[in-house]
């Protein structure tokens, strides 16, 4: 079924009887072209782009439990290209390029929204920084604007310029940086992915790799057996106990990412602010609430859940920064599992195993790359080879040293 | 309407407050929701989407309906529960949500279209033509939503925040809660016994129950009595538990001056961190809405919340009032009533076989399908025997039975389980370790098992603890069963309510499910049911039952969302209490601040210290004049800077030596008493961590430096290289940079000046002991400046003494301070480098110190350093020198002349630049690729972000001095 | 979180620096590109027990090695990092170690 204005009209006039299912909910099949394990933002683009751009459409999507039930609908919802290093920046460049586009491509209201997106800067060395980002964002064909102290305040009057600890110098701007809705990405790509013939099975928890002689055959399933000759693990998150099904170690630890969401208020933050001294991000949603996270809670966790020290260390972030926040109350907040890459970079690649391709440690960014990761896996998946915008997320980048360290913090999981 | 004779509000006390500009009165004791009600005001509030008119339905922290602004002065805070909040007098709050009038709102259009607003919808458009949604739609959709405002200024006031330990934290004081905390305080355990209300009592204190024969409220209040007077006991009363965390910490919020007129002497409130080593949930249980058309409007209340304001303000809400339930317990709700005066119009019963035996009339195995009043109840239409029954009435006490409030319990993955005797989710147990359940939390629902099982539970944690428990004495109250038979919703065509605040019907859920989003999670993404301040207290039992009934599978196969903290929302300002302005991060300060202010140094933030950035002279009039003086200064006398925020890091012991060899890429056994050496340091990756130099004081004593960045990190770093590698090796260090000041003096004149001060005739890289007086210094002959130069070191306290002395000698000789601008621009002209440079990504190929890495020897971090992408094709450090010395800047990058400026030809970027007056120019330090081969080459320099774009030469990085002539003269 | 400290006894997880996988305490010889690759990078990352590096950074400065469940947050054994140190298992009564 098309969407339309029109549409939710007539289907008003008449009930919302005529509604289908935005997805069908299939049985798996005993043999697929290729399998994606995991039904998050990225195993469901992966999918829809292997339908789409490859004409690959006798696959399944495997999720365990809900389709989007892990990060893609527990994030900040950020969107940007705001990368510096080569490598990093042709691929969230091209990602900014489809999320543009999404709403005409998927016929879903993803609600996309370029508010502009501002790093604030606290010193002469951090400007300079920002800097080298923007003047790189420019050269890859994205948008940066310089803010010196009173180019913040047009845009950001309500931040305390008087009082903060780390006083503010000024901004870059992203213009083109904002938020979407988070689960109707998901969705978006689910239904657009399940029209053109992917079979998305839910609640169906992989438990075994099958490789003969070192090419993947299959996978076994909590409802059986499914042949392929394609796999690709796209479940970040859980990146290393699946890839541990197929014998490998990953350069990934699991880490605890929360983020927090006020109750509803009138507008009051029109932009999508990042303090980097406080590691303090906010923006709010079209619902009203003020959503905002910061830095994980450094220890390694499958819990989706964190502790005190963090919260109390973003609350206090944004009581620096932003004190007419204060009485806003945080309604909810959650954790997300993170797969912490050593660079901070994230893999598209092959394995050692024939046929058996990963797409993992996303860190605490990968809602943004929603579409290219997808593209790119998809290409990489169908050729065989690597997109041109991907060729650098190389799982034996670390051992060779080609790393894509944005923050230069340097090889350990916790710091990215 | 007040009644004669009821309620623990103080009749004595009367309080005058605002809602909307008018003036009401209540009384001391009151909720901005009772005095409301009692003042006869039903319309509070408007909803999230239909702007629908809102009244109060409960009379807790769960309310969904009554949220109102509450005005203090120029500041507002948004989303207060009028049903928690206490008034005070000249208490001033209006209703949000609404525009013009809470009465007249003109967004209640929004109703009219409801059938086009249904689950989902703005997924379905707003997609045409693409550039109105940032233009139009979402602006529209934005200022539509939200509920109260923030009034954009900063929230100056006080919060606080506090750490508790107990023994046994109780949360909740009603029955099971206070029976909890007795037994324990009897047990003599530490004790924390905490309550959301304003008195503690719980439902004791709104029910008319009676325990060991005599009123409730009684016992209710001879057990504080012994609480309050027990010295290992502390009452917490307005204090919400939040959530649980590990390690038996609780997060809690205390309203302390929330209830009383702005107070400078209070904070607002405070957030506690309790730390427990058992607890105990005594949350009590929640009562339950019923979905049927209709059942939103002003007057429809929870029954339990109706005895509530009778019972504890004094207060009915209606003067003809009806009763719908499907369990016993709202029967009490109807008899309290009547008893106190007012009119029960009649009970509507759900179940076919209930009693009838009441004082008013009873319908049993009805429903009720419709209701009329658009600004408040006015009416209501029920089904009975197939007919049907229109009744006038202005208020309807629902009971869909009651909810164990079992959030706690999950706030660690913890799963509720279905009771289906109890209609109800119960906890799992062991879901939160050290965390018990007791009483109603627990699905215990009669006050008799109630008081029993808290002293239970309470000696059962106590146990754990290893205490000593003698039972206490359990008293008499009523262990009647509880009836029930559960009614989610009654089915007809038009709208009934789950989630209020947000406005989610029954019928949104069913698409949602007709659509594929059949999971609770999904069904409640799709519908917002849940996500609104109530945070689904009120809606997702009901939603979820929906949902099973309309996918066909069981409630318990269904399952709930993810409770997560917090328990009830927290306001960012308690829980960031402290944050605001200079508490967000400690301030380090070095001895001669005082001294640097008062020569009128702008002191610029340095990680966490505070240092100069120039010192201005009159006559000056910006800081680069300020600083090309200082630079000049320094390159023709003597300058004296506070260097005191390096790292300094004392290590001693008989494998100190080793241990530095170890840490650093080049030898420092070999290094000879009394000498200085620089040092490079990497991470285990490979990367440079740090630059600086050691001394050796002794054959077993050295001092270490690091840059003022990377102090905390190079102690964390050899510590663990100590204890990790290093089993059985005599050496110790500790951080010594706040004891000692240490100060730059550098220039031709710095022998000149410390010859004034000390004889000591030191080599180039040369340290030694020397007496000030009678304090021993220490003296360095080192230099960051490529100038003659000395760092001198003494104990703290001295610090700011030596620093005068020092300008003043300096001052003499045509010298004086100079600050942190001058040392960049020295520091560029001789090309060392800085945490610019050594951003983290960098080795030390790239910074042409490849050779400082020692062949003869392994060192943390060099077998990393050898992999082949940190050593090919990689960008190199140089100097870049613009052509005409136009103006260069920092993060511009390089392309090759002629070059398209694009990604794919960046060749590298530019880290430092200064203005040079010694050199008269502007210079620059930069990575470019292949860059030790291409001195002489002319590079494309490009900044978009200042409007840049200029051709510059290729430099060696060293622009001053580059055969060290001067530092070494 | 708390974690007990075998030389300071339980305090707060804010006073701890969490480093990562005991593998940091391997070291690789120069040259093994394979064992650099173990040490700095590679992950079990078990959802379970594991063993992993803090540092009492706001406290006695000692390195520990903690077992800690990473689904449950349970930690079940803390030992000093220097000379193959002291557990607190022993000290510790059994339902403190639940907490």
């Amino acid at each position: 079924m098309r969407y339309s204005g029109l549409k939710v009209i007539t289907q008003g006039l008449f009930g919302n009887k005529g509604w289908g299912p935005v997805w069908r909910d299939p049985a798996p099949k005993g043999e697929y072209d290729a399998i994606i394990i995991g039904g998050g933002g990225h195993g469901l683009s992966t999918a829809y782009y292997l339908a789409k751009n490859h004409g690959l459409t006798n696959i399944a999507v495997l999720e365990k439990g809900y389709i989007g039930s892990g990060n893609v609908g527990r994030n900040t919802t950020i969107v940007r290209a705001n990368y510096f290093l080569p490598g990093n920046s042709e691929f969230y460049s091209h990602s900014l390029k489809l999320w543009e586009g999404l709403e005409a491509e998927l016929n879903y209201n993803v609600m996309h929204s370029q508010r502009g997106l501002i790093n604030l800067f606290h010193s002469d060395g951090q400007r300079d920084a920002f800097v080298r980002r923007g003047n790189a964002m420019i050269n890859q064909g994205d948008d940066a604007i310089l803010l010196d102290r009173e180019g913040v305040r047009q845009h950001l009057p309500y931040l305390d310029f008087e009082q903060t600890r780390f006083p503010i110098y000024g901004g870059l701007l992203h213009p083109r940086g904002g938020t979407a809705r988070h689960d109707a990405v998901a969705w978006g790509y689910a239904r657009g992915a399940d029209q053109r013939g992917v079979d998305l099975i839910q609640n169906c928890e992989v438990t075994g790799i099958d490789i003969e002689g070192g090419r993947v055959v299959g996978v076994q399933t909590t409802r059986g057996s499914i042949r392929a000759r394609k796999v690709g693990m796209v479940v970040a998150g859980r990146s290393g106990q699946v890839a541990a099904m197929a014998g490998m170690r990953l350069p990934i630890e699991s880490h605890v990412l929360q983020a927090f969401v006020t109750e509803g208020l009138k507008p009051c933050i029109d932009h999508v602010v990042s303090f980097g001294m406080g590691h303090f991000y906010i923006s709010q949603s079209d619902k009203g609430g003020l959503v905002f996270g910061g830095d994980i809670d450094f220890y390694a966790s499958y819990a989706s859940r964190g502790n005190l020290p963090m919260v109390e260390h973003v609350m206090e972030a944004g009581m620096t920064l932003m004190p007419m926040i204060g009485r806003a109350k945080v309604l909810r907040s959650w954790g997300g599992i993170m797969d912490m890459t050593p660079d901070g970079s994230p893999i598209i690649d092959k394995t050692p195993v024939d046929g058996l391709f990963i797409d993992a440690g996303w860190n605490y960014g990968g809602f943004k790359a929603v579409p290219a990761s997808g593209w790119c896996m998809a290409h990489l998946m169908a050729t065989g080879e690597s997109h041109a915008v991907a060729r650098r997320f190389r799982l034996d980048r670390f051992k060779t040293g080609h790393l894509l360290d944005e923050e230069g913090t340097g090889s350990q999981h916790n710091l990215h | 309407m007040r009644i004669e004779g009821k309620g623990r509000v103080d009749r004595l006390a009367p309080v005058r407050f605002r809602f909307d500009g008018v003036e009401y009165r209540g009384f001391e004791g009151d909720t901005l929701a009772s005095a409301l009600l009692a003042n006869g005001v039903r319309l509070v509030g408007r909803s999230f989407k239909y702007h629908r008119p809102r009244g109060v339905m409960t009379a807790g922290s769960e309310e969904p309906n009554a949220l109102v602004e509450v005005i203090d002065g120029r500041q507002q805070t948004p989303n207060v529960r009028a049903t928690v909040q206490e008034i005070y007098e000249g208490l001033e709050a209006k209703s949000q949500n609404r525009w013009p009038s809470l009465k007249y709102d003109v967004l209640a259009v929004n109703d009219l279209a409801s059938r086009f607003l249904t689950a989902g919808f703005y997924y379905k458009t707003f997609m045409w033509p693409r550039k109105f949604w940032e233009r139009i739609y979402e602006p529209l959709i934005r200022r539509a939503a939200g509920l109260g405002s923030l009034s954009g200024r900063h929230d100056e006031a006080e919060y606080e925040k506090a750490f508790a330990f107990c023994d046994l934290l109780v949360i909740g004081a009603g029955p099971a809660g206070l029976m909890a905390a007795l037994q324990a305080a009897r047990a003599g355990a530490d004790v924390i016994l905490a309550d959301e209300a304003a008195q503690m009592g719980g439902r004791l204190l709104a029910d008319s129950a009676e325990i060991d024969g005599k009123p409730a409220q009684d016992w209710v209040a001879e057990v504080l009595a012994e609480l309050e007077a027990a010295p290992n006991v502390r009452l917490m009363r307005r204090t919400t538990v939040t959530g649980a965390y590990d390690g038996g910490t609780f997060g809690a919020l205390e309203r302390v001056g929330l209830h009383l007129a702005a107070r400078p002497d209070l904070p607002r409130e405070c957030f506690w961190r309790i730390v427990a080593g058992q607890a105990v949930l005594a949350a009590g249980a929640q009562e339950r809405m019923i979905a049927f058309e209709g059942n939103d409007r002003p007057g429809i209340m929870t029954a339990s919340s109706l005895r509530t304001y009778l019972n504890q303000y004094g207060v009915a809400a209606g003067k003809r009032v009806t009763i719908f339930a499907n369990n016993d317990d709202a029967r009490q709700t109807a008899r309290d009533l009547m008893a106190a005066g007012v009119t029960v119009v009649a009970i509507i019963d759900a179940r076919p076989d209930a009693s009838v035996a009441e004082d008013c009339p009873v319908y049993t195995g009805a429903e009720v399908i419709g209701t009329t009043g658009r600004h408040g109840l006015t009416g209501i239409t029920f089904r009975y025997h197939g007919g049907e029954v229109q009744l006038a009435t202005d208020c309807l006490g629902v009971s869909g039975g009651w909810n164990p409030l079992v959030h706690l319990t999950c706030h660690m993955n913890g799963r509720p389980q279905w009771d289906g005797a109890l209609a109800a989710f119960v906890p799992q147990a062991g879901a939160v370790p050290g965390l018990h359940v007791a009483g109603a939390a627990a699905g215990v629902f009669s006050l008799g098992h109630c008081l029993a099982h808290g002293a239970e539970v309470a000696a059962a944690a106590l146990a754990v603890l290893g205490h000593k428990v003698a039972p206490i004495a359990v008293p008499q109250a009523d262990e009647a069963g509880y009836d029930i038979m559960p009614v989610w919703e009654v089915k007809g065509s038009r709208r009934a309510w789950l989630d209020f605040a947000n406005d989610v019907t029954t019928k949104d859920v069913r698409q949602a499910a007709q659509e594929g989003f059949a999971s609770v999670e999904h069904m409640k993404r799709y519908t917002t049911q849940g996500m609104a301040p109530d945070q689904g207290k009120n809606s997702n039992i009901g939603a979820l039952a929906v949902l099973a009934d309309a996918t066909g599978r069981g409630i318990a196969q269904t399952g709930v969302t993810t409770y997560r903290p917090p328990f009830s929302p927290v306001s960012i300002a308690a829980i960031g209490a402290g944050g605001r302005a200079e508490g967000f991060a400690p301030q380090r300060f070095m001895t001669s601040h005082s001294a640097s202010v008062e020569r009128g140094a702008p002191m610029i933030e340095a990680g966490l210290w505070y240092r100069p950035s120039y010192f201005p002279r009159p006559g000056e009039v910006t800081w680069r004049q300020a600083c090309d003086r200082e630079v000049a200064m320094v390159r023709s006398a003597v300058g004296v800077c506070d260097v005191s925020t390096l790292g300094k890091i004392d290590i001693q012991g008989r494998d100190a030596a080793r241990f530095l060899d170890l840490v650093y890429t080049n030898v420092f056994s070999t290094l000879p008493i009394g000498r200085v050496r620089y040092g490079l340091m990497l991470r285990a990756d490979g990367h440079v961590l740090d630059d600086g130099t050691t001394a050796r004081l002794a054959e077993n004593h050295y001092v270490m430096t690091t840059t003022t960045a990377a102090a905390g990190l190079v102690m964390r770093h050899l510590e663990f290289v100590a204890q990790a590698y290093c089993a059985g090796w005599e050496v110790r260090f500790i951080s010594v940079t706040e004891q000692w000041a240490q100060f730059a003096v550098a220039g031709p004149m710095a022998k000149t000046l410390i010859d004034t001060l000390t004889q000591a005739d030191l080599p180039f890289m040369g340290c030694a002991l020397v007496q000030l007086g009678d304090v021993t210094a220490r003296l360095f002959r080192i230099s960051f400046s490529g100038e003659q130069g000395y760092e001198i070191a003494v104990p703290a306290r001295y610090g700011e003494a030596l620093f005068r002395d020092l300008l003043a000698r300096a001052e003499t000789l045509g010298g004086g301070p100079y600050g942190m601008e001058a040392l960049n621009v020295l520091r560029i002209e001789k090309g060392f480098i800085t945490h610019s440079e050594i951003h983290g990504r960098i080795t030390a190929f790239d910074i042409g110190m490849a050779k400082m890495i020692s062949a003869k020897k392994d060192c943390i971090g060099k077998g990393a350093a050898l992999r082949p992408g940190l050593l090919e094709g990689r960008e190199q450090l140089v100097g870049l020198r613009p052509v005409n010395d136009a103006m260069i800047s920092a993060g511009a990058h390089l392309f090759a002349p002629g070059a398209e400026v694009k990604r794919e030809n960046d060749q590298g970027y530019v880290t430092s630049v200064c203005y040079s007056p010694t050199l008269g120019g502007y210079l620059g330090l930069a990575f470019l690729q292949d860059g030790r081969a291409r001195h002489g080459e002319m590079v494309r320099l490009v900044d978009h972000l200042r409007g840049i774009d200029l051709l510059c030469e290729v430099s060696d990085p060293v622009f001053y001095d580059k055969e060290g002539g001067l530092l070494r003269g | 979180m708390r974690i007990t400290c075998p030389l300071c006894g339980p305090r707060d997880r804010r006073e701890f620096y969490y480093y990562g996988s005991e593998d940091y305490l391997t070291q690789p010889a120069l040259g093994d590109f394979d064992a650099i690759d173990a040490h700095l990078h590679l992950r079990d990352n078990l959802a379970g027990e594991v063993r992993d590096l803090w540092y009492h950074e706001m406290g006695c400065a000692a390195w520990l090695l903690v077992t800690r469940n990473t689904v449950t947050h349970k930690i079940s054994d803390v030992v000093q990092v220097a000379g193959g140190g002291v557990g607190i298992l022993a000290k510790m009564k059994p339902e403190e170690g639940a907490l």
